[in-house]
Formats: structure tokens, sequence, C-alpha cells
């Protein structure tokens, strides 16, 4: 009897030590995620110090003159191009997205959802630089010889425009998976219940589903606008690489990812050149970071006001 | 007796899943005209089917097959012109989960109403919102709080919001799924004094799974068994004097009653018991 206590007892002590090693050593996982963007930012900041303390920051974001063989370093077309693409893009892929997931999260059916959703995800699992070299051989022409002459612009076929379109088809997969998932996650009660008043299927979705649902929505909004907003493959393949602000839609011009995977290699020997790159790389971080953090607020906002 | 608010004619739905599932088999019932009926029976014997095959609420759900005919008054619910949205205006329903729509107190009681367009002015909103939020006991717990979100309220509010939402369309009938099955015994009570006042006004189907409740409450009783319906009779003969013997056992507590968590629109639940029935 003693000895079956003994044992029980010490096999308590042992179970309360992994408890208190097991906290400690999860905590440590969880701080070393912001120790890494920590030093990510660091990094890139340190790496910043040699252009920043050249030029001024204001200077260096508003001048349009990028050339650096001469030591100049507007990061305008880069800036203005990168929020081009991004409003584009989404401009085209968001209503596209929250439209296709309504329909197949509330009137697809049987095998027709079956087959628009496994679709969804295929076109969602396809590498970008599919998405890229397809477009090099149908869209480029389609827009350069048909398009952008219908609009009244000359152009080549690679530019802003095309990027965009590229990167709607690209993110909207992912957007749609998200929003379904979001809406099929409602329970049914939502759905009786207004249905239960007379109220039709449409406005049933309109005032009830999406705002249910739109926290989850607006997350994956979010989601792609982050994917555009850091691609690289599909804009460096598509944008034409020529750093001057764009004049129309279908001008050619530059991202700020694009900016540093066109200039990384051949200007690498050029310090200051270096410096600015990784300089567009903290802006990058810095500006997904405030990002997310003002979504974090907005989506709090909207679960609150939206709650069911 | 009074005459028949909602009848059903040899009322059939079966689940056409992975395997077919007959939830109702076939009832024939008369819910008299301004009398709470409730439907009472063990779980999964098809009693939530029944409630909502009544408005065609089951029709959300994809794989569901129905054969005959519900009449409203004399009029068919399956066989007509009428617009369904317009006939579920008609027969109301509040699920069992306390569901608060996404928006605030007042536009949960305003929702059908503007659906509608029944009302001429903002004032006269506000004046059927009041006056809805009066008859469901809510009106001085919210009055001075209409904009916040509907689902801040406790559960048992939110349960008298949907009833609020329900009656605010002005429905021939009321549809009420285990209501206060979800509620703690306070809140449950205040429903149930809610539901107590409405019952001279409206003719309300009441599913429930509690004898005691129906027999507070109910004017008349339906007892389904396994998809059949076994007995209807009115409340005190029902309990008092049972004409069957299945009911006999049922009343007394010798049939399995189930728990409380009983969810007859999942056809694998249906498809134990009436196995277990064979």
């Amino acid at each position: 009897m003693a000895g079956s206590t003994e044992s029980s007892s010490h096999r308590l002590d042992r179970r309360l030590l992994i408890e208190r090693l097991s906290s400690r050593w999860l905590q440590g996982a969880g701080y070393f995620a912001i120790a890494l963007f920590a030093l990510i930012v660091l990094a890139l900041l340190y790496q910043s110090l040699p252009l920043l303390s050249e030029y001024s920051l204001v200077q260096a974001l508003t001048s349009s003159n990028w050339d650096p063989a001469q030591n100049q370093f507007g990061f305008l077309p880069a800036i203005v191009g990168t929020i081009y693409v991004t409003a584009l893009t989404m401009a085209m892929g968001t209503p596209i997205a929250i439209l296709a997931a309504i329909y197949i999260a509330e009137y697809a059916e049987g095998r027709a959802k079956t087959l628009v959703s496994s679709f969804i995800d295929v076109l969602a699992a396809i590498p970008s630089v599919i998405f890229g070299l397809v477009a090099l051989i149908v869209v480029v022409p389609v827009v350069g010889d048909y398009l952008a002459p219908a609009v009244g612009s000359s152009a080549t076929g690679l530019g802003i425009f095309t990027v965009s379109l590229v990167m709607a088809i690209v993110v909207t997969p992912f957007m749609i998976s998200l929003s379904v998932e979001s809406l099929e996650a409602l329970p049914d009660e939502l759905r009786e219940s207004s249905l239960g008043v007379g109220a039709t299927k449409w406005e049933t979705i309109r005032s009830v589903l999406l705002r249910a649902a739109g926290p989850g929505i607006f997350s994956a909004v979010l989601l792609g606008f982050g994917r555009v907003f850091g691609a690289t493959i599909v804009p460096a393949m598509l944008i034409g690489g020529q750093t001057h602000l764009p004049s129309s839609p279908f001008a050619t011009g530059q991202t700020l990812p694009t900016l540093i995977v066109n200039d990384f290699g051949e200007l690498m020997s050029l310090p200051l050149t270096q410096s600015a790159l990784i300089f567009v790389g903290l802006m990058l971080v810095v500006v997904v970071w405030l990002f997310n953090f003002t979504a974090m607020f907005v989506r709090r906002r909207l679960q609150r006001r939206w709650q069911y | 007796m009074t005459d028949a608010a909602l009848t059903t004619d040899n009322l059939a739905v079966t689940y056409t899943g992975n395997r077919n599932v007959e939830a109702l088999k076939g009832v024939s019932i008369e819910f008299p005209a301004n009398q709470l009926t409730a439907i009472i029976g063990p779980s999964g014997c098809g009693k939530s089917t029944l409630l909502k095959s009544l408005n065609r609420l089951h029709e959300i759900q994809s794989n569901v097959e129905i054969s005959g005919d519900v009449l409203l008054g004399e009029q068919s619910v399956y066989d007509t012109d009428e617009p369904v949205p317009e006939l579920r205006r008609r027969i109301g329903y509040v699920p069992q989960t306390p569901t608060a729509l996404p928006v605030s107190i007042y536009e949960n009681v305003a929702y059908g109403l503007k659906i509608h367009g029944d009302y001429d002015s903002r004032a006269e909103l506000d004046e059927q919102v009041e006056h809805y939020l009066r008859k469901v006991n809510l009106w001085s717990e919210v009055e001075d709080r209409l904009d916040a979100p509907g689902a801040e309220l406790s559960t048992g509010q939110i349960q008298r919001l949907c009833l609020a939402r329900s009656l605010a369309v002005e429905p021939e009938v009321l549809l009420c799924d285990e209501v206060t099955s979800a509620l703690d015994p306070v809140s449950a009570e205040t429903v149930e004094e809610t539901l107590e006042s409405l019952k001279d006004e409206y003719t309300i189907i009441m599913v429930t799974h509690s004898m005691d409740q129906a027999k507070r409450l109910a004017d008349e009783v339906v007892f389904l068994y396994l998809g059949d319906c076994i007995e209807t009779n009115d409340t005190r003969s029902f309990f008092e004097n049972p004409q069957h013997e299945r009911t006999a056992e049922f009343v007394s507590g010798h049939t399995v009653v189930g728990d409380d968590d009983d969810d007859e629109s999942e056809p694998t639940a249906t498809a134990t018991t009436v196995e277990a029935g064979r």
C-alpha cells in the first residue's frame, strides 16, 4: 500500500514537472516568432542605413528618378506601380471571388458543386509561374494586339493591366475557397430564421449571410491582397520592367518586389544600390505589418457589429 | 373543437442521402386555430422534420423527398402558385437555437417588416418594433440599447427577440422548435410565459421533448413515434386517458426518452431509431 502511494506521488511529481517544462517550451516557441520578425526588420533596417544616411526619406519616396548608375534612387515609380497593380487586381478579383463563393456555398448543388469547387482548388494549387508562362503566350498578345488598341493605347502587351489580370486569376481561387468556408460554417438557423419570416434566398444572403460571414470574407480578401502586394514572379515576367511612372493601365512599369528581383543580381556590386534594394524590402515588410495590424482591428469591429 | 388552421394530408418525408431514411411515414394531423399544439415524442422520431415540412423550410437541404400535402386553411402549401417566401411569411418559424440575425436589436425585429414593406414611415416602423418587443415582454430590457447587436443579449432574451421577429410579420401560424431547450430554467420560464400570452391570438405549433412543458402549455398534443403519428388529443385526455398503449408507455416514462440534443434532421440518428424499432 505504502509503495503504491509513493509511486503515485512520484508519478504526480513527474507529470507536474512535464507540465511546467512544456508550458515554458511552448512559450519559448511563441516568443521565437516575435524574435524572428524583429530580427528581419532590424537586419533590413541596418542594411538600409547607408542609403538613408545619404538621402532623405522624403526625397527617396517622392522622387521618380531611378537610375542606380547615377546614384539616383527614387522609389515613386515602383510604389505607384505596386499600388496600381494591387488596386486593379483587387477591383477585378474581389467581386468575382465573392459572387463565386456565394454561388458555390448557397446555390450550387450535387455534381455542379463538386465540379466547380474542385476546379477552384486545382487553380489555387497551380504554381504562379505557370500562370506567368501561359499569360506570356496567351494574355500578352491579346492585350497588346486587341485590348490596348481598342481603348486607344499602344502597348506590347506587357504591363500593369496584364499583371493585374493574371494576378486576379492567381488570387481569386484562394479568396473563393476561404469565403466559401466561412459561408458554409454559418449555422442553418441563420438561414431558417431569415427564410422563416418570408425573406427570399437572395435577401437572406444579402442581409444575413454576407454579414455573418463578413469577418471571414474580409480575411479572405485581405489574404488575397497580401499575396498581390508581395507577388514577385508574375509581375516580374509580365510588367515590362521599366522604372518610370506608368502613364496608363497598359503601360509598362515596376512594382516594389520586381524592383528587387530585376536589379539585385546585376547591381549588387554597387553598395548604395544594394542598400536601396534592401530598403525596398524593409518597406514591404513594414507595410504588410501595418496592414495586418489595421486589419486585425477592423476585423474585430466587424465581428462585434455583425455577431450572430 | 375549433377549425383547423393547418392540416397535414398523408405527409411523408424521406431523406435521400447515402441511403433512404423515412423520417415521416404519411401523417395526417389537424392543428386547431388559435391553440397551442405540442408535438412530443422520443428523439429522432420526426418532430423537427414535421415542423419544418409545414412551411417548406426543409427545402434548404438538398436530399429530401416529400409526398402528401399541407393545407393552410383551405390552401395547399405544396401544390400552389403562391411564392414560397409568402407562404413562410404566413407560417413563421422559430429555431431551436436562439439565433439573433447579425444586425441590431431594432433591426432584428424590423427585418421582416422592412422586407415586406409593411410600414409607411419611420415613426410607424419604430412603433411596430416597440409593439412586438412589448408583446414578448422584452421592451423594458432593451429599450435603451436598441442599436446594440442582437447577439449581445442573453440567450433567453435572444429567444424572445426571435419570437418578436417572427410575430412582426403577423404570421397565421407560428412554428416553434424546442424553443426552450437551449435555455436555463429561469429564461425558459419567461419564454413559456410569453408563449402562454400569445396562444389566444396565434396558432402555435411547438415541438418539445418535455412532457411537463406540454402539460403546462399545450391545448392539444400530437404524439409522434418513429415517423408515425400515434395519437392526437386534447392535453388533459392525452395525459390522463391515453388511447394507445404506446402513448401510455411514453406518458408513464417507459419509452426511452432521448437526450437534450436530439436532432431529427440528422438522417443517421433517425435510421438507428427506425431500425431499433423494428
